[in-house]
């Protein structure tokens, strides 16, 4: 299976009322939180802490877009890629990713994730989520209504504008544009591999299967929570006659080892609760703009007797049970993967297993955490738990993953002589 | 119980849209507010005391299906009313509007002046004053919107009830559908720089405005007055009443109306 280290970049000096004071840590939490200086100290350890885990072995690195979240701090993922691209040697870079209907032209993202595909010679994998309601509709002012007709109107442009070989005009709906003729042209053909970071859509999981693109479930809380989810994606693969390969989905992952369990829930306690009672404390009136949701997904949501809330619901539905929740709660609901490496290797093993997920993308580095304590969970789990692990699902061949340019073929990296952080 | 009225169906670009009728004499329209009509409600009954209302449902709000999902500019919306108020039969009749409503009126009778005789407005959406911002309708707990569009909000809550026999999967997607249509017009901020269109209406206008509008506050009214081109135009204030004043004050609504297109 492949292990990716996903960084969210949180904000790491939220005050400790935060909860009572402020009604959210998105959309319109308060600037006066935010000290630049502090994020300058941030940025550079979230980033030492991505190339740590490149040279740790890591399948890949994952980085994501946020707006006006302090617990991300990546309004362009981009940007981070793009360091990663000059900063790593090998391994693939996971942009999860652009939401496509925030960039006008959505053209833009043909040519960036384009440049990061040339620069890294062909290392991109290329996430296109639709975006929560709070970054979309709210962060960015984009009409709720019309949401998702632009995001697969913007995916179809971003698609032509990656294969076709002559210079066309794009008569879109939304978008037009009579030149359309992106330079540079991915190192990858035809295109880069295309995840697709979602909710519980059934439409995204039949979008997903009929372009064959990788699935991912990026919630907050653990395999318990995602089960149902996944268990949905899968029986919908299977009344479209697809098969089980579990590189078809991707899921994520808070991970936390130590030497024991013990030492494990006194190291990693207070980050954990930083996370889950600070970070993800989101007002509920941003959760559900009238039309983000489809009609079909609200009425399967209505007609379910389990309700399949939408990401961003779930998300808050989250912050209102884990009101008061300490790390022994966490733990209990499954949100963490916590343990000796041996404890870590048994739960992920069961995870992966239940959820049949070959791309696990693990949180590492949660809420307050620390560039010493991150490094420290990284290594562990790189030496003692990732070599367990990466036989899993070896029967099945992984399609959807990059494929770069040969070592031969690439440039040397001049004045930069990778630290092996690892060492 | 009241007697309801009769229903009818029109056709908007390819999408059913329902038409309600009651009472007799000259003509008057009505097009809803926020959130719609899913059901008859009593100020309807006090305009149909005295003249025929029609009352057509609008794009995607109660009553006009999934009409919104195709209207993708401001004047792909304003030509679905324009139809819809011809084939309603209101092409010249005196017309009333609440809210969202009130603008897409508003527009009408800005780009087809003869279209409209007497036009009485209930707090219209379509400018936006940094300085006083209208709220956010879109950006609420589900528990805080009855308060945010009725000064009494059990007023607000009975409307959406579902009533006993309705269908109840289709109801509450047909409530959240009539928020995504407003969305659809009037996201982010319900401005559509109305301004550069209302000194196209010539219909002497009405405008009135619940005294304790919480979405958009009643200082607009001044606004609107001062931008409308008619040589006539009046401000009332209705005591009692929040954002969708003739579900608040019926009968106050309903009258001064009536006055209004009584001359």
């Amino acid at each position: 299976m492949k292990l990716m280290w996903f960084h969210l970049m949180p904000y790491t000096e939220l005050p400790e009322d935060f909860r009572e004071r402020h009604p959210s840590v998105w959309v319109d939490i308060h600037s006066s939180l935010f000290d630049p200086k502090r994020a300058h100290h941030m940025y550079n350890d979230f980033m030492d802490e991505l190339e740590y885990a490149a040279d740790c072995g890591y399948d890949a690195v994952c980085v994501n877009e946020h707006h006006s979240n302090g617990y991300g701090l990546m309004p362009s993922p981009n940007l981070i890629a793009s360091a990663l691209a000059r900063r790593t040697t090998g391994v693939p870079l996971c942009v999860m990713g652009n939401s496509l209907a925030l960039y006008n032209p959505p053209t833009r993202v043909a040519e960036e994730f384009a440049m990061l595909d040339v620069i890294s010679g062909g290392r991109l994998i290329a996430g296109f989520p639709v975006g929560t309601p709070m970054d979309t509709c709210f962060a960015y002012g984009q009409n709720p209504s019309q949401l998702r007709e632009r995001y697969l109107e913007a995916h179809d442009l971003v698609l032509r504008a990656w294969t076709e070989r002559d210079t066309f005009a794009f008569n879109g709906r939304y978008n037009q544009q009579r030149y359309v003729n992106i330079w540079p042209r991915p190192v990858q053909q035809p295109h880069p591999p295309i995840w697709i970071p979602g909710g519980g859509s059934i439409e995204t999981w039949q979008w997903c299967a009929q372009m064959d693109y990788v699935y991912c479930y990026l919630s907050y809380y653990g395999y318990k929570a995602g089960r149902a989810t996944m268990d949905g994606f899968w029986a919908e693969m299977a009344r479209l006659g697809k098969d089980r390969n579990p590189y078809r989905a991707g899921f994520a992952q808070v991970v936390a080892v130590a030497e024991s369990r013990e030492q494990a829930m006194a190291l990693y306690r207070e980050p954990a609760e930083y996370f889950f009672n600070r970070c993800l404390h989101i007002d509920p009136r941003f959760a559900a703009p009238a039309g983000y949701s489809t009609e079909a997904t609200q009425r399967a949501g209505l007609e379910s007797m389990v309700k399949k809330a939408a990401n961003a619901q779930s998300l808050i539905l989250g912050d209102k049970m884990n009101r008061g929740m300490t790390m022994e709660d966490f733990v209990e609901r499954g949100y963490i993967v916590i343990g000796s490496p041996d404890e870590v290797v048994e739960q992920i093993t069961a995870l992966a297993t239940d959820l049949n997920v070959g791309h696990l993308m693990l949180l590492m580095q949660f809420g307050s955490m620390g560039k010493a304590l991150t490094q420290h969970n990284t290594k562990l789990f790189a030496e003692r738990v990732m070599p367990r692990l990466r036989p899993l699902f070896s029967e099945w061949e992984d399609r959807w993953w990059p494929k770069p340019m040969g070592q031969e073929e690439r440039a040397a990296l001049p004045a930069f002589q990778p630290r092996l952080a690892a060492e | 119980m009241t007697e309801l009225p009769d229903t009818t169906t029109i056709d908007i670009n390819g999408f059913a849209t329902r038409v309600w009728r009651k009472g007799s004499g000259r003509p008057i329209g009505f097009l809803a507010g926020f959130g719609g009509l899913p059901r008859w409600v009593p100020f309807l009954d006090h305009l149909a005391a005295s003249r025929s209302v029609i009352v057509p449902s609008l794009p995607g709000f109660p009553g006009g299906d999934r009409g919104h999902s195709v209207l993708d500019t401001h004047l792909d919306w304003i030509l679905a009313v324009r139809q819809t108020l011809v084939a309603a039969g209101l092409e010249g009749a005196d017309l009333a509007a609440s809210s969202v409503g009130a603008s897409l009126a508003l527009e009408c009778a800005a780009l087809w002046p003869a279209s409209v005789r007497r036009l009485a407005v209930v707090a219209p959406f379509g400018l936006f004053d940094e300085a006083d911002p209208p709220a956010d309708p879109w950006a609420q707990r589900a528990d805080a919107v009855p308060g945010l569009m009725c000064a009494d909000p059990e007023i607000w809550k009975a409307l959406k009830a579902m009533p006993e026999g309705a269908n109840s999967i289709e109801w509450p997607i047909e409530q959240t559908r009539a928020s995504e249509a407003a969305a659809r017009i009037f996201w982010p901020l319900g401005n559509t720089r109305i301004e550069k269109r209302l000194g196209l209406v010539k219909a002497p206008t009405l405008l009135l405005w619940g005294e304790g509008d919480r979405v958009v506050p009643r200082g607009y009214a001044a606004k609107f007055a001062g931008a409308i081109g008619a040589a006539t135009t009046e401000i009332k204030l209705i005591p009692g009443a929040g954002h969708l004043a003739e579900l608040d004050q019926p009968a106050a609504v309903a009258q001064a109306i009536l006055d209004w297109c009584a001359a």
